[in-house]
């Protein structure tokens, strides 16, 4: 039998494609102390780091889910003028270069912003180089994540399934609870997922508009930048490494949606 | 338990009205698709808002425009069995079953106790920790029918009952329909486009084209005297519509049509398929209800053949086998028709 003939072109740019996201990995395996690391990742800095990230990431998820799982419902259950318009915005963040996100939130919620302004006026609250400001930052450019998985997955809920329970008598807060959120759920999931780690690894905007100071809004990120920049290596190299493996994790368990694994 | 409606409403190119009252006998709305028979069910469950008319459920008034009352389904207490099924795909068929009077409040324990005893009752007390995928078509639609009635809903809305279920299924659902139907205290609508299906579990016949009702009456009467072309078809009579002065029909070709009994001003006349005697050439004798024609379309109906004419008084023949090989008719082509008048049902339209 004979073969189709395939070109050697395509196969020696993919194989550069492999390596173009590979060899990077093999770089920070390679140079990474790993009898140091345990020691590294105790050290103040980067104890602090980790903790931070945890909690602004995990507060940035919760932001993200308070605000952006009700926008994701409005937009796949309501019409409204305006409606793609909205969802055209909620995406911008992923398309925005952080930092100019950082400027932005900036220019909004900074002491002297217009909405900072207010917002100090009545609270007394102020986010810029604060942890909240890091947690705002972070939100804004996850949240997309969230909301576009989640209103993918309202979209597409059987509304079959919510006619035959509000027959049966559901109230719409019942319904939600036993009919929408159940066949949701995954997809929530996976959508809460994506955004955390991309809230884990936020870098321009955190520092645009939460500066960079140890212990409040020095996040992982921004403290593998400063360690490696006044040679730090140990540190940085350690916490790149958690970050990996995070990022790892979070792709090994979307993989059956991600990858098409089943 | 007593329904009353009128629903009025447009949706795309339907424009709907129909005037329904059921109180002891099950109702079943057929007719054509596209007729509107779904959209009407689901106007009464409250899945779909009307735009004029009134919806009352045993005196209370569920849904009025005009008045500004609309209930939304959960306030209705009227149960819908769907035409898929529609089952809760994350839960048991026992806790489907179960759903509506956790719903309604009722506590747990006692809600799966019912919930049990409404599988056992549909037949199917072992599939009660089964998921729906798990089921058969026919096992989870039995399930849904479990589920509707459970809560003891006022009124009850078949869509479609067994339209999903493959054929091996059916005549045993039927059966299980059928009983829980006659037994059921509630207004019991069932939508069907099949006439066997409302035949076999309806005491009388709403015919539904257009987004009108072009009949309504006993299961019988409909059958017998259709009043429309579609109800005709479906019971395989043929229907011709014309004037009468005594016993002469005036049809609106031209040609005339003797009927047994007198009769003035707009009629009906039905008969049956075997009434009609086909030949290919134009009969002797009598001249009476004899019209030349052209044979079409031929099919078999049991032993029989089943002939439709074209002609100006467009009609089916069902004739024998040899008929068939005497007179060609498998060629179609010209023929001469003519109708026992003794065989023919004329009624005022």
């Amino acid at each position: 039998m004979r073969r189709p003939r395939r070109g050697i072109a395509p196969v020696v740019l993919a194989a550069g494609a492999l390596a173009l996201v590979l060899l990077p990995l093999i770089g920070l395996a390679q140079r990474t102390p790993w009898s140091t690391i345990g020691s590294a990742l105790r050290q103040h800095d980067a104890l602090l780091a980790l903790r931070l990230s945890l909690e602004c990431s995990l507060g940035a998820l919760a932001l993200s889910a308070v605000l952006g799982l009700p926008l994701a419902w409005v937009l796949a259950r309501y019409r409204f003028p305006g409606r793609s318009l909205a969802r055209a915005f909620i995406t911008l963040p992923m398309v925005v270069p952080p930092v100019v996100g950082g400027i932005a939130l900036l220019y909004a919620f900074g002491r002297r912003g217009f909405a900072g302004r207010w917002l100090y006026a009545w609270t007394g609250w102020r986010l810029p180089f604060t942890a909240g400001g890091a947690i705002l930052a972070e939100a804004f450019v996850a949240m997309p994540f969230l909301v576009i998985t989640a209103e993918a997955a309202f979209r597409s809920v059987d509304r079959g399934s919510e006619e035959a329970a509000s027959t049966l008598g559901a109230s719409p807060s019942y319904r939600f609870r036993r009919v929408t959120l159940p066949a949701v759920a995954p997809s929530l999931a996976a959508g809460a997922a994506l955004c955390w780690a991309r809230a884990l690894g936020e870098f321009g905007a955190t520092i645009t508009f939460a500066g960079n100071f140890p212990g409040t809004t020095q996040t992982m990120p921004l403290a593998i930048y400063i360690n490696i920049e006044s040679g730090n290596d140990g540190i940085a190299l350690a916490l790149s490494l958690v970050l990996l493996g995070v990022s790892l994790v979070v792709l090994v368990a979307l993989r059956d949606r991600w990858l098409g694994v089943t | 338990m007593t329904l009353r409606a009128r629903v009025m409403l447009t949706l795309g190119t339907l424009q709907l009205d129909v005037e329904l009252v059921v109180s002891d006998a099950v109702v079943a709305v057929v007719g054509p698709n596209g007729a509107g028979k779904t959209t009407v069910l689901r106007a009464l469950a409250g899945l779909v808002p009307i735009d004029g008319g009134r919806i009352a459920i045993d005196g209370r008034v569920v849904d009025d425009p005009a008045a500004g009352i609309r209930l939304p389904p959960q306030d209705r207490h009227v149960g819908v069995v769907f035409q898929e099924h529609r089952l809760f795909p994350n839960l048991t068929a026992l806790e489907n079953v179960a759903f509506g009077l956790r719903a309604r409040g009722t506590p747990r324990a006692e809600a799966r106790r019912q919930a049990a005893h409404w599988l056992e009752r549909v037949g199917l007390p072992e599939v009660a920790h089964l998921r729906p995928r798990a089921l058969s078509g026919g096992q989870a639609q039995r399930v849904a029918l479990a589920r509707a009635l459970a809560t003891e809903p006022a009124v009850v809305l078949l869509d479609e009952p067994l339209a999903a279920v493959d054929t091996a299924a059916r005549a045993e659902l039927r059966r299980l329909l059928r009983g829980e139907l006659r037994r059921y205290p509630g207004a019991r609508v069932i939508v069907t486009h099949d006439p066997v299906e409302a035949a076999a579990l309806a005491d009388e016949i709403v015919v539904l084209e257009g987004g009108r009702i072009t009949q309504h009456g006993p299961l019988a009467e409909v059958t017998a005297r259709p009043r429309s072309a579609w109800v005709a078809t479906m019971v395989g009579l043929n229907l011709l519509a014309g004037t009468a002065d005594g016993t002469t029909v005036a049809l609106p070709s031209g040609q005339t049509l003797v009927s047994p009994t007198p009769s003035t001003g707009a009629v009906f006349a039905a008969f049956r398929p075997n009434a009609v005697t086909l030949h290919r050439h134009r009969p002797e004798g009598s001249a009476r209800n004899t019209w030349p024609g052209h044979a079409t379309e031929l099919y078999p109906a049991g032993d029989r053949a089943r002939v439709r004419v074209d002609g100006p008084v467009p009609l089916v023949a069902e004739v024998t086998a040899s008929a068939v090989a005497e007179l060609h008719l498998a060629d179609g082509g010209p023929i001469w028709v003519s109708l026992k008048a003794t065989e023919i049902d004329v009624y005022p339209a």
